[in-house]
């Protein structure tokens, strides 16, 4: 997929600047206009870019934030929540459980257990390693999850 | 020190746009500036560090041909080239200072871990963080 140089450049922009503020809800009309792109336009443009549509990406920052404030401060899940972009605790359990695959609560055991070699790495890239792959939407994650637990279709691979 | 890395490249869309970005805006010097025809070897380098050089390529015939030059360019706008690493005294006084000459900020200084760090990118897209050095450095 070809795409002008100059128009990536502009949609980088758009994505640095979800990077720069991930709990923020970011319309597609304001990233449309920080792209100079038309609203119409911005989500496909973005998507061939990137690979991925631009709110699933903030939903894998905001997962990602989340993992290093549960594995670097001490704060409050219900803390961690609010200050990544949910406005409520439940969705924010069910969403993270559906990307990761373990609870808020589980992961912050499990990191901060784990051994600190990487600590000569520079913490921003370190972060970006625990964003989630998420190559398809949570809700279709959802449901393959369920049509697992059916039964019947379980071997069905997509 | 006689052996070691000397140069290292980024790719950019326009060579001058690039060197007027890292010596005007970065404040970095020039080191070599030649050209062969349409093929001009450019590299800068910081002003406390005389044995690196950071080399600002334009991706193109005859090196690569412009299928390939096309799609180095469209890497580097999107953001998809390795990081690059500035180390800095105070991560705050440069962050205002290179703002205030128009340098796109991607992050904002963030203090963790007992330095500060914040990103910036070049008008092509390559990124760089800025970290601040450790008061007290890591003993290994």
């Amino acid at each position: 997929m070809n795409q002008d140089p100059e128009l990536l450049r502009r949609l980088l922009r758009a994505k640095d600047t979800m990077d720069a503020a991930s709990h923020d809800d970011w319309p597609v009309r304001q990233l449309a206009r920080v792209s100079g792109v038309s609203e119409a336009h911005f989500a496909r443009s973005f998507k061939d870019a990137f690979g991925i549509p631009p709110h699933r990406y903030l939903l894998t920052r905001r997962i990602e934030r989340a993992v290093a404030l549960l594995r670097e401060t001490d704060l409050a899940i219900t803390d961690i929540a609010f200050q990544t972009g949910w406005n409520s605790l439940g969705t924010f359990g069910r969403t993270f459980r559906d990307v990761t695959g373990a609870s808020p609560g589980a992961i912050r055991a499990r990191e901060q257990a784990g051994p600190s070699e990487m600590a000569t790495v520079p913490a921003c890239f370190l972060r970006a390693a625990d964003r989630p792959d998420l190559t398809i939407a949570v809700s279709e994650k959802r449901r393959q999850k369920t049509r697992r637990t059916l039964g019947p279709e379980a071997t069905e691979v997509p | 020190m006689s052996q070691g890395v000397e140069v290292v490249g980024v790719y950019v869309r326009d060579q001058d746009e690039a060197l007027a970005f890292y010596v005007e805006k970065i404040g970095f010097c020039v080191h070599t500036d030649v050209r062969n025809g349409a093929y001009r070897w450019l590299t800068v380098q910081h002003p406390d560090q005389p044995s690196f050089q950071l080399g600002l390529f334009k991706p193109g015939p005859p090196v690569l041909d412009a299928t390939t030059a096309q799609a180095a360019l469209e890497l580097v706008a999107k953001g998809a080239m390795p990081p690059l690493v500035l180390v800095v005294d105070d991560c705050h006084a440069t962050h205002a200072q290179l703002r205030a000459r128009g340098v796109e900020f991607t992050q904002e200084p963030v203090k963790r871990f007992g330095s500060v760090d914040a990103g910036f990118r070049d008008p092509s897209g390559n990124g760089w963080k800025l970290i601040q050095v450790r008061q007290t450095q890591r003993q290994h």
